[in-house]
């Protein structure tokens, strides 16, 4: 079963997935949809970033927030691993290092449910491709 | 053919394109040094891992220095062989090859004709700086019956690896461990007896120094003919008489068959035979062998298997005895020359002497390493007494001659003695590729067909074409016979057989290129194949001369045969004459 | 409001924990503490404009602020929502003063182009990539472009290799593409081996379909029907991710036959390396593919002629293919924008060493190595001295002060005696010894040389032995000249590109720390106090109280003295542990 069988197919899974996206980012999709990556590179991973991505899916559901934890690549900061980014509805992504389960609980507790920043923000120093 | 234009040291040369800077070079005269680079011209093999880098040139517009063995010319380009930069870089690398070559050169084997102590001599390395705090690379040294390996003398030319693998298939040597440690070895550096190496001996004929050596007997029979209570005899293989004389300065191809004997006889051997002998010996069984094959197989016998191999060549019966296990039935039973030659002299020569074989010792001279290990195979003794005691090699023979003080151009020439050494000019070519079906051929066809031969010489068979072939006509009945060597040109000619593909009556095989005149225990010839050619005219030159040219018609054999063997295939010949094959399939494990 | 303060080392030695404390009792002071929030982050990667405050959510940056200013900042900007001017960035290019930190994203050194989806994306979603244009660019060749149109675009954007050598991509795949066979080969270089470098692994385990995407656009530009990607069996994480994105593609049919109905085929296959940092060379890569032992052979021919197999291979690393689709979509001219006259785009670097924000990031090329160093990574760890970047792992050199202005491209770089290499990055302080630096790179390429040439095999071990004499004080002026010539030889004359760089530390080390060199070898001493032979324990009879502490924990007896007197250490017995350095209470020993 081929999914993708001409450019144009593509071009419209494209879309519609970016409209998916985008449904999210605008909380349309959802009420208070959290999105939350897990920097889940072997630096990550070796820092203990499995350990949080677990800790954050199961106190998540246990606090009844409606969130959405996914992992990705390495973020580049690997002198604050685990990092994650957070994406409150409505607001900037904003990555956080140094997580451990303490930090998770703070992020949550502060930050997610409260919009409150906590300590330990990694600004983002870098220029995307999108930018330009 | 394309050509290109270049500069070399100011000459303009004009050369194919695709040819090397070294090749070029010498087109102009220009000596540049070389060291792991080998060219067996013939056989097509080339040996350029570019790795020693001592044959580095300066090319013009390049960063670094160009290994001129392994780079093509290309137009234009300007080549400088012996820059100051070139002469640093190459004394500088030869220092660090010697910083990790052992200095014991007084006792090496290979001293006097080691291209590592030439490259040193040439480049004038006086010191190595800092050899006082040099770590050396060393290993545990390794003896099999036939090769010794002290790869602490290896530079990692890999010219025996190429040998071993490239040209013979038999995949016992090649690089192990990283880095410094780096070297040529059997599987994780395994013993060569532990691995699939067949002693061909072609990895010592080419090895620039003391790393690969044949195991000297020279000791041993020194002291066997010392001993007054022991009878020495000799025999030495149609393939000695045709190179001894290079050890002596003499030009490749001068025949000195009559010189050997007399040498051997002054060095005091009781009785100075010849393989020979037994090679007309070995063509009464295996020619009989085949042509019972033959007839069985013509009146439908299905049990019977054709084509017949030959089973002369020791490090061919060891490698089929490890690579065609399923065939083991398809060779010839009939032992080999040297084995047949200590089976008769240890019986029938022993009755004759009116002595027990115990008191006798046979040293046989061979172009080979594998016969070392031949004469020491179980099956070849009896109650632990081999039927060949000492198997030495031409090289050992000209050192033993040099140790006598014999002045070797200066003998007469001398005749072997009788009743083992007479031969016939059938056996003087087993020597050679083809040599020894062509003599088996002389004697099945004339026994076959009860007719005589018009003309006995089967130039179809000749030649330095890795795998030929040719139908011979029997009276009607064309005979298909193969012919292959090199071990990797024989594996090549099996596989056909295996697999159907090939219509063989009768094969050939020799494991060294160009037969035993190219084995492995044959004065050096160092890449030069012009040299084995030569050696092979001799051997033809020395058939053509002889007044007996068919084995059958061998005096000493038909009397042989009448007062103790009766006829080929008897009981008793089978009994003396005989062997079988082993499954000698070599597991390679991890210690 | 949020008041974000640099927490990064580098504003911390500014100051920047007592301007949070400043902050948070002035808005304390001012009851506003519900209101606005101090809360402290990582470092902005702007170490040089530091201590840095930010304010959300108008974006304000300040600048170079003093703990004296926190009452200012509440005041004002807290309270009456009046910016502090004076504080503000100001723009040097516009010589004016930047409000809104969103308009002065050039202050954010790095620039994302190979690592765009690192850390975005899940990686084991293909429908993620895709919905970040991913397959777009090779949509847009099978469909829009001929091979040669699409390398004429690769060409044109100036894309080099970067596994460390900078070859031209474009006329790489030129090359391949000329050469006529039946069956070709395009292969990815994921053998990433330099210590401390893992740019490759990071984009390979945040975006394989990048990686994927891009070597497919390379089949259909030489005409190859299979990819291979030859990868360390270390990685495992990548390896997972590969496949598993392998799998995703060939699902969408975005591998395989007749690619979005164009009727190109292509499809990648995964082999593993067992480690060796040599197979990271692509003909010893190719070798170790066949199953032969990993070990380079002369070139030409180029793989581009006879690579795997015996036919014509294009082999680029993980990172020159992250490339690839971008520059497809957005234009050569785009890419060329990017960096230097003759090093086009970014390149990834992994920053490590001493040298506060160790990780992974992107630049353009063109960047200072000052920039680098001290901007994006924060500076030095603990507030010491910089002394030496190693740039292009065990095959470049040791750049020092004077190089800090330099552009980072592949020429300048190699012109000042060191090289891209694939891109790691490693950063030493005054602690460190130039020597065992040097050393510490020969012990690394001594054991990863393959040992087929005399030079690599054996000169970098005579390389090693007098680099250890030298920091066990054995060494003489003499040894000096012979580590120069020696390292010249091997520069001269090694097979590969391992053994040809393998001299750089030793070499640049040389040029640069020729002191150092001539401290250890004369004055028998190691001025960075690293190399123990050099080291001498001593006890300052002033200070030293007779307390026997020293004596005491001595584990050779090394120390005597009667109580309440000076104590000594017998250097013939020393053995450097240190153990009475650690228990003296009155600082009365010496390291000299």
């Amino acid at each position: 079963m081929i999914k993708v069988k001409s450019l144009a197919d593509l071009k419209k899974m494209r879309e519609s997935l970016q409209a998916k996206v985008d449904l999210r980012e605008k909380g349309e999709a959802a009420e208070n949809l959290v999105q939350i990556k897990v920097a889940m590179a072997t630096c990550g991973i070796a820092s203990g970033a499995k350990v949080v991505m677990d800790y954050l899916l199961e106190e998540l559901e246990k606090r009844g927030i409606n969130a959405v934890v996914t992992q990705t690549g390495c973020m580049g900061y690997c002198y604050a691993e685990p990092t994650i980014e957070v994406k409150l509805p409505d607001a900037d992504a904003i990555v956080f290092g140094y997580v451990d389960k303490k930090k998770a609980d703070e992020i949550i507790e502060k930050y997610i449910k409260n919009g409150e920043l906590v300590d330990g923000i990694i600004p983002v120093n870098y220029e995307s491709i999108d930018d330009k | 053919m394309e050509t290109v234009k270049l500069t070399i040291d100011n000459k303009q040369v004009e050369v194919p394109k695709g040819t090397t800077i070294y090749k070029a070079a010498k087109k102009l005269g220009i000596d540049i040094p070389v060291l792991c680079y080998m060219e067996l011209h013939d056989l097509g093999v080339e040996n350029k891992p570019a790795g020693c880098r001592i044959c580095v040139v300066e090319v013009e517009g390049r960063r670094n220095l160009a290994p001129s063995c392994s780079t093509a010319c290309i137009e234009g380009m300007v080549v400088k062989t012996h820059t100051t930069r070139v002469i640093n870089a190459r004394r500088t690398v030869m220092e660090l090859i010697l910083s990790d070559h052992p200095k014991d050169c007084l006792t090496c084997p290979k001293s006097g004709r080691c291209e590592l102590q030439d490259m040193a001599i040439k480049l004038g390395i006086r010191e190595i700086p800092g050899q006082e705090y040099a770590e050396m690379s060393t290993y545990r040294k390794d003896f099999s019956p036939s090769i010794i390996r002290d790869v602490d003398k290896c530079i990692m030319c890999r010219r025996c690896e190429t040998m071993c693998n490239e040209v013979q298939t038999v995949g016992a040597l090649s690089a192990v461990n990283r880095g410094f440690m780096a070297v040529v070895a059997p599987a994780f550096e395994q013993d060569l007896e532990k691995s699939p190496c067949t002693y061909c001996g072609q990895c010592v004929a080419v090895c620039p120094t003391g790393a690969l050596t044949e195991v000297d007997h020279t000791a041993k029979v020194i002291r066997a003919i010392a001993d007054p209570n022991k009878t020495v005899l000799v025999q030495t293989a149609p393939a000695v008489r045709a190179a001894l004389g290079e050890e002596f300065g003499l030009k490749p191809g001068t025949l000195v068959t009559g010189k050997m004997v007399a040498a051997l006889r002054q060095i005091g051997f009781d009785y100075i035979f010849d393989t020979d002998f037994a090679a007309d010996l070995t063509i009464m069984e295996e020619g009989t062998e085949l042509l019972d094959r033959l007839t069985r197989f013509l009146d439908g016998d299905k049990s019977v298997k054709l084509p017949i191999l030959t089973s002369c060549c020791p490090a061919w019966v060891n490698f089929f005895e490890h690579n065609f296990t399923d065939m083991l039935d398809v060779p010839s039973s009939a032992k080999s020359p040297q084995q047949m030659f200590g089976a008769i002299a240890k019986s029938y020569f022993a009755e004759k002497l009116g002595k027990k074989r115990e008191e006798l010792v046979v040293v046989s001279v061979m172009p080979c390493l594998a016969k070392k290990y031949e004469c020491q195979r179980d099956e070849f003794k009896v109650d632990g007494n081999p039927d060949v005691d000492f198997s030495i090699t031409t090289r050992e023979l000209a050192h033993l001659i040099k140790e006598f003080n014999i002045n070797f151009e200066e003998l007469p020439d001398e005749d072997f003695d009788r009743p083992l050494g007479e031969s016939t000019g059938a056996a003087v070519i087993f020597g050679a590729t083809g040599g020894v079906i062509e003599a088996a051929v002389r004697t099945a066809y004339e026994i076959y067909t009860g007719k005589s031969l018009s003309k006995i010489d089967f130039t179809e068979l000749r030649g330095m074409e890795g795998i030929r072939s040719a139908t011979i006509d029997f009276n009607g009945l064309p005979i298909n016979i193969g012919i292959a060597h090199g071990l990797g040109n024989a594996r090549k000619l099996l596989e056909e057989v295996r697999s159907g593909k090939a219509n063989f009556h009768a094969i050939e095989v020799m494991a060294c290129p160009g037969g035993c005149i190219g084995g492995g225990g044959q004065p050096l010839h160092h890449g030069d194949s012009s040299i084995i050619k030569a050696r092979m005219e001799a051997i033809y030159r020395e058939d053509a001369g002889k007044p007996i040219r068919k084995s059958h018609e061998n005096p000493y054999i038909i009397k042989l045969y009448e007062e103790f063997l009766g006829k080929p295939m008897s009981e008793k010949a089978h009994h003396l004459l005989h062997t079988h094959y082993f499954n000698k399939k070599k597991d390679v494990y991890i210690k | 409001m949020h008041l974000l303060v640099c927490g990064g080392t580098g504003c911390r030695a500014s100051a920047s924990d007592s301007i949070a404390e400043k902050l948070k009792a002035e808005l304390a002071a001012n009851n506003l503490q519900d209101e606005a929030q101090v809360i402290q982050t990582g470092c902005f990667g702007f170490c040089e404009k530091g201590p840095i405050v930010k304010v959300l959510p108008d974006n304000t940056f300040y600048t170079q602020v003093k703990p004296e200013d926190a009452p200012e900042i509440v005041k004002e900007h807290i309270i009456k929502g009046r910016k502090v001017e004076r504080l503000l960035y100001v723009d040097p290019a516009k010589k004016q003063k930047v409000e809104d930190s969103k308009h002065m994203g050039f202050y954010r050194k790095q620039m994302r182009i190979a690592l765009r989806n690192c850390g975005f994306i899940n990686p084991e979603n293909i429908d993620e990539y895709i919905a970040r244009d991913g397959y777009q660019a090779l949509g847009k060749v099978l469909t829009e472009l001929d091979p040669q149109q699409t390398i004429d675009i690769i060409k044109k954007s100036g894309l080099r290799g970067r596994g460390g050598g900078g070859f031209p991509t474009g006329i790489k795949w030129e090359i391949a593409s000329k050469n006529k066979a039946d069956q070709k080969y395009v292969v990815c270089n994921a053998d990433e081996g330099d210590p401390g470098a893992f740019m490759d692994r990071s984009i390979l385990e945040g975006d394989p379909h990048s990686v994927i995407e891009a070597m497919a656009i390379c089949g259909y530009c030489i005409g190859a029907s299979k990819g291979l990607v030859y990868i360390r069996a270390e990685y495992p994480l990548a390896i997972q991710r590969l496949r598993i994105a392998i799998n995703q593609a060939r699902e969408y049919g975005l591998l395989g036959n007749d690619i979005m109905g164009t009727g190109f085929n292509f499809d990648i296959n995964l082999r593993y390396g067992a480690g060796a940092f040599v197979c990271g060379e692509e003909t010893a890569l190719i070798h170790s593919m066949e199953g032969l032992r990993g070990e380079p052979t002369n070139k030409p021919p180029f793989p581009a002629e006879r690579g795997y197999m015996g036919k014509p291979t294009n082999v680029n690393n993980v990172e020159t293919f992250a490339n690839v689709p971008p520059i497809i979509l957005k234009g050569a001219d785009w890419y060329s924008s990017i960096g230097t006259e003759k090093s086009k785009g970014t390149k990834v670097f992994a920053l490590a060493g001493k040298i506060n924000n160790v990780g992974l990031i992107e630049v353009p090329m063109g960047i200072t190595l000052r920039e680098v160093i001290f901007e994006i990574g924060g500076g030095i760890k603990n507030g010491k001295k910089f002394k030496a970047v190693q740039t292009g792992g065990p095959s470049g050199g040791c750049l020092t002060e004077k190089h800090l202005d330099i552009p980072i491209d592949f020429d300048n770089l190699i012109a000042a005696g060191s090289m891209m290499g694939s891109g790691g990055m490693i950063v030493m302080d005054e602690d460190d010894c130039m020597v065992s630096v040097a050393k510490f790179y020969l012990d690394f390429t001594v054991e990863e040389s393959c040992g087929k040439c005399s030079p690599c095999r054996i000169g970098n071990k005579r390389l090693y032995e007098l680099l250890d004499r030298i920091t066990k004080g054995e060494g003489t002026l003499e040894d000096l000249d012979r580590l120069r010539n020696l390292s010249h030889v091997i520069k001269d004359t090694a097979l590969c590109g391992l053994g040809q760089t393998s001299p750089n530390p030793v070499l640049s080390t040389l040029d640069n720390f020729y002191d150092e060199y001539v401290a250890h070898v004369v004055d028998k001493k190691c001025p960075a106090g690293q190399c123990k032979s050099l080291l001498r324990y001593v006890i300052d009879p002033e200070a030293c109280v007779g307390c026997t502490a020293c004596a005491r924990n001595c584990p050779v007896n090394a120390i005597s003295g009667e109580r309440k007197k000076p104590h000594e250490i017998n250097p013939d017995i020393c053995i450097k542990c240190g153990a009475c350095y650690e228990k003296c209470k009155f600082d009365a020993i010496r390291i000299i």
